[in-house]
């Protein structure tokens, strides 16, 4: 992996496109959510879809990464096929975790994505176990841990920056800001809103990155992942961003204004990015409804897939609660 | 003279731990251990002395006090391709990792559909008797025998303190094993030729027609020591030891409960929601029209654990009161 960003025509429209993808795919959950199709909690990606697009760039296949449980686009970014994706929110045996995790845990052991955490903070100690693992038998592989602005309030938060500087290990902690734990605002949960200034704390390099701003958080996340693999200890990226919608499915939002939602929609990745793109003469209007096209005709297959899933035979519910074998 | 070779071989149940732990760490290098102080300072209960000197901080980790930070990290570990064993000092510092254990480590293979196991070893020091009040001295062993996911193991004897670990190395799931803090200075023999031990089954270490007195961890010896006394009185009454706490051993149960018809369940745990109201309600459910008397149990007093010796040794189940309870049972009045 390069450390720079290399900003010619192909990337630039992958880096849209994921993004695009991402943002539909989970308008398409919106929908399959009030056909009641996908049920319990969902919280969507829309706003931050830049963060997990711009920080994949920076990974290969050998590397890992924990997520949270707003993890629909850090695993479609990771590359779980949408399919297995979808059919795991339909509650289908074709889904990742065969019906068993739903919104909040897609897993896929393949492409080394370790969760899907729903406790808040409680990926970060797994994020330091798959780091050390990947550490002690001598693999080159940086973990991205991607966080919220809540995992700060956490005791696993603190624990886990001290144990990765302290042992040095290969973990690209990425904090997914976007000042809200549900409906806590960061200034009323935290004495020191400054995130990357408690990471400095603990002894790694760590910076703020605009998280609306693809390209900025791709070129960090380079300049992350180069440090990583250059001096062997973490790295802490503070990604600011925003969460355009409700927390999960039902929120009224009584904690912030229409006023400040709007404003940062204005700010959103995907549209900043389009009028980036446009104003450097880098697309075409045929070229983004090529791109939408695309993109909804994979989500409208991931859709037929999952509806035309099986579902697990409720004699097999108690299957892997007791494993039989570790999968190799 | 006797063949050295075939002759027992004596040694604490801490030294038993030790050598477990070398054996495994001799055998696969994917193991690595785990725990605050377990390498500098030699462990809390001297169990990891002089590990650190053989195998370097690279596999010895001493850890700051982030139990759930470090249990966590195991976990993680565990479920890409290493195969630690964390130490946690004592039962009541668990708590701090419990979200791991609970949230983490039992749900994941089940959550995620099979795609990874979590074959990681939890160690934990339990127990009373040591004069040291209600944050160190709890058996909180039932509470994660609830959980499903989890192997939950108690040995007693040093026999299995030396052999269990090597098993549960082998077990894809996380097993927690629970040593209670009264045995690390017990000594016993290790039998020639044996080289290993289950961790599916309960066992009868005394045989008997009268009563059945079940018991696990610290409270096996206890519950020997009220069956030599029982005998004085002419009462033959087996002991069945748990070994297993999860899954529990329901058939090894309800086996003796069968020929003996009577039974008493001996806990260190506090009585309400405890592993011996588990193991009692599988008997009404199993064996109740093969009882002769009402069930009996001899349970942990329920307050914190106080520290003053007279106060700690009423809150915990004595040979005395396990021996009268099998008698009530036996001859009743």
């Amino acid at each position: 992996m390069s450390p720079k960003v290399h900003l010619d025509k192909k990337h630039t429209h992958d880096l849209l496109k994921e993004m695009i993808r991402i943002r539909h795919f989970e308008m398409k959950c919106v929908e399959l959510y009030e056909a009641q199709k996908i049920l319990g909690f969902l919280h969507l990606y829309d706003g931050e879809e830049a963060v997990s697009v711009g920080v994949m760039q920076a990974l290969g296949p050998a590397d890992a990464v924990v997520a949270t449980y707003r993890e629909h686009g850090q695993a479609l970014a990771r590359g779980v096929p949408a399919n297995a994706v979808m059919a795991e929110m339909l509650g289908k045996r074709e889904g990742c975790c065969r019906g068993r995790g739903g919104s909040m845990h897609i897993f896929d052991r393949e492409r080394r994505f370790y969760g899907g955490n729903a406790i808040v903070g409680g990926g970060l100690p797994l994020a330091i176990g798959v780091a050390l693992a990947d550490q002690t038998l001598g693999r080159e592989a940086v973990t991205a841990c991607f966080f919220g602005d809540g995992a700060v309030d956490e005791g696993e938060f603190h624990e886990s920056l001290n144990l990765a500087a302290l042992w040095k290990l290969p973990v690209l902690f990425v904090c997914e800001n976007n000042l809200y734990s549900m409906g806590m605002a960061l200034e009323r949960a935290e004495a020191e809103t400054d995130i990357a200034r408690k990471a400095a704390a603990y002894a790694m390099p760590s910076e703020h990155v605009d998280g609306m701003d693809v390209i900025a958080v791709e070129a960090a996340a380079r300049r992350a992942v180069a440090s990583i693999r250059d001096l062997g200890g973490p790295y802490f990226l503070e990604c600011r961003t925003y969460r355009f919608r409700a927390h999960s499915m039902f929120d009224a939002q009584l904690y912030r204004s229409k006023a400040e939602v709007d404003a940062w929609r204005a700010k959103g990745p995907i549209a900043r990015f389009r009028k980036w793109l446009d104003d450097n003469h880098f697309t075409a209007g045929e070229e983004i409804d090529a791109i939408e096209r695309e993109v909804d005709a994979e989500i409208a297959a991931a859709v037929a897939f999952a509806e035309a899933g099986t579902l697990e035979p409720i004699s097999e519910v108690e299957l892997f609660a007791v494993m039989e074998a570790v999968p190799q | 003279m006797s063949d050295p070779s075939s002759a027992p071989l004596r040694m604490t149940y801490r030294e038993a731990c030790k050598q477990a732990l070398r054996q495994a760490l001799q055998a696969d290098p994917r193991v690595l251990l785990m725990g605050e102080d377990i390498g500098r300072y030699g462990g809390c209960y001297a169990v990891t002395k002089g590990l650190l000197e053989e195998f370097g901080e690279q596999r010895i980790r001493d850890t700051p006090l982030s139990e759930s930070g470090y249990v966590g990290a195991g976990i993680g570990a565990a479920m890409a391709g290493l195969r630690p064993i964390v130490e946690i000092m004592t039962v009541n510092f668990s708590l701090l990792a419990l979200d791991q254990i609970v949230n983490n480590a039992a749900t994941i293979p089940h959550m995620s559909g099979g795609q990874f196991a979590i074959p990681l070893v939890i160690r934990i020091a339990t127990g009373g008797g040591r004069r040291v009040a209600a944050q160190h001295s709890h058996s909180l062993e039932g509470w994660y025998a609830h959980i499903p996911g989890l192997r939950i193991l108690a040995p007693a004897t040093v026999e299995d303190a030396r052999f269990m670990l090597v098993a549960a190395l082998k077990d894809p799931n996380p097993v927690l094993i629970f040593e209670h803090v009264m045995l690390y200075n017990l000594e016993g023999d290790l039998s020639a030729g044996v080289d290993g031990v289950d961790i599916a089954h309960a066992k009868v270490r005394r045989p008997g027609r009268d009563v059945t007195l079940i018991a696990y961890g610290g409270g096996l010896f206890k519950t020997l020591e009220a069956a030599a006394s029982l005998e004085k009185d002419g009462v033959d009454a087996e002991v069945l030891e748990l070994r297993v706490l999860r899954p529990l051993d329901t058939a090894a149960i309800l086996e003796s409960v069968r020929k003996t018809k009577k039974c008493v369940i001996v806990d260190e745990g506090w009585r309400s929601g405890s592993l011996s109201a588990e193991v009692g309600m599988r008997i009404a459910e199993e064996a109740f029209f093969d009882l002769d008397a009402p069930l009996r149990r001899v349970c942990g007093r329920e307050v914190p654990m106080p520290y003053a010796p007279h106060l700690e040794d009423a809150c915990l189940p004595q040979a005395a009161g396990i021996a009268a309870a099998a008698r009530e049972l036996v001859k009743p009045t």
